[in-house]
């Protein structure tokens, strides 16, 4: 036997199936994915979502409309604003509620606030699962600043609850809109100097130019959506075709990417930023005085000082806490830009205080369908930059 | 396009297929019957004049405790917008119980494969055709589907 026969032989070409996750750091949680690799080429995708699966939508059929509302904080936990207002967003459109201006300017704000921080946790996360480690620790410190904002106006720093249906649950103190607008007025500097670290960095370039290309028609046939979606060309932004909350008072431009690649994600996300902080001093000039929560008496929240001093006020909080008023028979679907992407909400109301039915349209869910299409033939390594450009949470997506 | 006209669009093209229209704060479900269900959303994919070309949403309910309803058991739910002219309708249909089936429609949106093997694994709705009917949120084992209404809140 010669020694190029005997080297030949040892050489066999065999596919390998890989487990990866559910505790796999990049995966952003509990994601797990079966690979099947020739070598390192990735040739087959299969995600198995549910690790995080809470059983969500059953628990909200036996809650009322007013108690599902924390319940949304923990879908998307990284932007709980977003969750809150697309929740009473749909709860207002089935219900006919009317909701005064103050109260959409602030759901607008604190939401915006909200989808910069999951924008900046995506920038840090995504670039350290590529290798550039420095960027999360400068986004952590804006994340920071903008968690206090929350705390400041809503109690919480995370999980705020902060939308109710018909309004919002408390007024900002005024240092708030103090602090606010520094922010916005720091912000725009800050996510230069991030830009500046990554955007033609050769290293960045090299792992993200090119990878994951999703076209226009297939990445909407595939149901994305969000800067996903964008990142790909395709002028689609909930904000724009259907203007809830104070989106139609509010000028921004919606950024679009051309290629359909990581890179291109990348720098709609960025620009998002950008936008909201734009959003964001709108809305601090927009702020007039006046009510926070509807003036439908059915569906307010009658005033803690009333409850104290008044019969009726106490019973009707009662009631609204306990067991909520009768809603309108019927179904609504109504969806919400959040900071992932479309999120839906499908109401199906008998009349009663409790929906007969909620569907979580989540993002991260259907976005993450696609990641087969985005990843098959590159490399495993570019595996983690895909995952890491459809942003994907999985309490979201599990539900 | 103005939601009413795209139902009647549909009840042209599709004489008898079309059970009824119901409108809710301004949104319009038809009620379909099921067989044809993917020639109709292949059609709305398609017409030039309406292109539906993305599947917000797809999932079912079970009407089984709703008050007053007598009707088959499932409806399959589909929310549909187009991206081009911005307007929505959705699609119902119903299944019953004794066999939950409907075609899949996942060769006419990509996005409603995980959509449907969600359905199938929350509410135990079938859809014929479907290229990976595997379970997705529960294990593989799981006995029961979650969302039917008989399916205890606690106790698992």
């Amino acid at each position: 036997m010669s020694v190029t026969e005997a080297t030949e032989k040892k050489i066999v070409q065999k596919e390998l199936t890989l487990n990866m996750g559910p505790q796999h750091p990049s995966t952003h949680g509990v994601l797990r994915l079966v690979l099947d690799l020739q070598g390192e080429t990735v040739v087959g995708v299969d995600p198995r979502p549910g690790y995080l699966h809470r059983g969500i939508e059953k628990w909200m059929e036996s809650r009322t409309y007013h108690q599902i509302i924390p319940m949304t904080d923990r879908l998307d936990y990284i932007s709980c604003m977003c969750n809150n207002l697309g929740y009473v967003v749909a709860v207002e459109r089935l219900a006919g509620i009317n909701v005064p201006e103050r109260a959409q300017v602030l759901r607008t704000l604190t939401a915006e606030l909200t989808r910069i921080s999951s924008h900046l946790i995506w920038l840090g996360t995504s670039a350290v699962d590529i290798g550039a480690m420095t960027v999360l620790l400068y986004a952590a410190r804006e994340r920071e600043f903008i968690l206090d904002l929350l705390e400041m106006a809503t109690g919480a720093r995370l999980t705020v609850s902060y939308a109710r249906i018909g309004g919002v649950r408390n007024d900002v103190p005024r240092d708030f809109l103090d602090k606010c607008r520094e922010f916005t007025e720091l912000f725009p500097k800050r996510l230069e100097e991030y830009d500046t670290l990554i955007r033609e960095n050769r290293i960045w370039l090299k792992r993200t130019v090119g990878i994951g290309v999703m076209a226009a028609g297939e990445a909407i046939n595939y149901g994305l959506t969000g800067a996903s979606l964008r990142g790909s060309g395709v002028n689609y932004d909930l904000r724009k075709v259907e203007p809830y909350a104070a989106y139609d008072k509010v000028e921004f431009d919606v950024p679009l990417g051309k290629n359909g690649d990581v890179y291109d994600r990348y720098l709609v996300r960025i620009n998002e930023m950008r936008q909201s902080n734009r959003i964001i001093k709108q809305c601090l000039d927009l702020l007039k005085p006046g009510p926070i929560t509807t003036n439908d008496p059915r569906y307010a929240v009658p005033d803690k000082i009333n409850v104290m001093k008044n019969m009726e006020s106490l019973a009707h909080q009662f009631v609204l806490m306990s067991k909520w008023v009768p809603m309108p028979a019927g179904e609504v679907y109504v969806a919400t830009e959040g900071s992932k992407g479309e999120l839906g909400f499908y109401i199906v109301s008998d009349g009663s205080g409790r929906p007969y039915r909620i569907k979580i349209r989540a993002p991260s869910y259907v976005n993450l369908s696609a990641l087969p299409a985005m990843a098959t033939g590159h490399m495993m390594s570019d595996m983690v930059a895909c995952i890491g450009a459809i942003d994907i949470v999985l309490g979201e997506c599990d539900r | 396009m103005d939601p009413a006209q795209i139902a009647k669009m549909i009840e042209e093209n599709f004489a008898g297929h079309v059970l009824g229209t119901a409108t809710h704060a301004g949104q319009v479900g038809v009620m379909l019957k099921k067989d044809l269900i993917k020639d109709i959303c292949r059609y709305l994919r398609d017409e030039p004049s309406l292109r539906m070309d993305h599947l917000a949403d797809l999932t079912a309910v079970d009407f089984s405790r709703y008050p007053g309803d007598t009707g088959p058991r499932f409806e399959v739910v589909y929310n549909l917008i187009s991206t081009v002219y911005r307007h929505r309708i959705r699609l119902k249909a119903r299944v019953p119980e004794e066999d939950p089936r409907i075609d899949s429609v996942s060769s006419v949106w990509q996005t409603a494969n995980w959509h449907e093997r969600e359905t199938y694994d929350l509410m135990g709705v079938k859809f014929d055709g479907h290229p990976d009917p595997r379970r997705i949120l529960l294990p593989e084992d799981w006995e029961g589907h979650p969302l039917r209404k008989e399916y205890p809140l606690k106790g698992y």
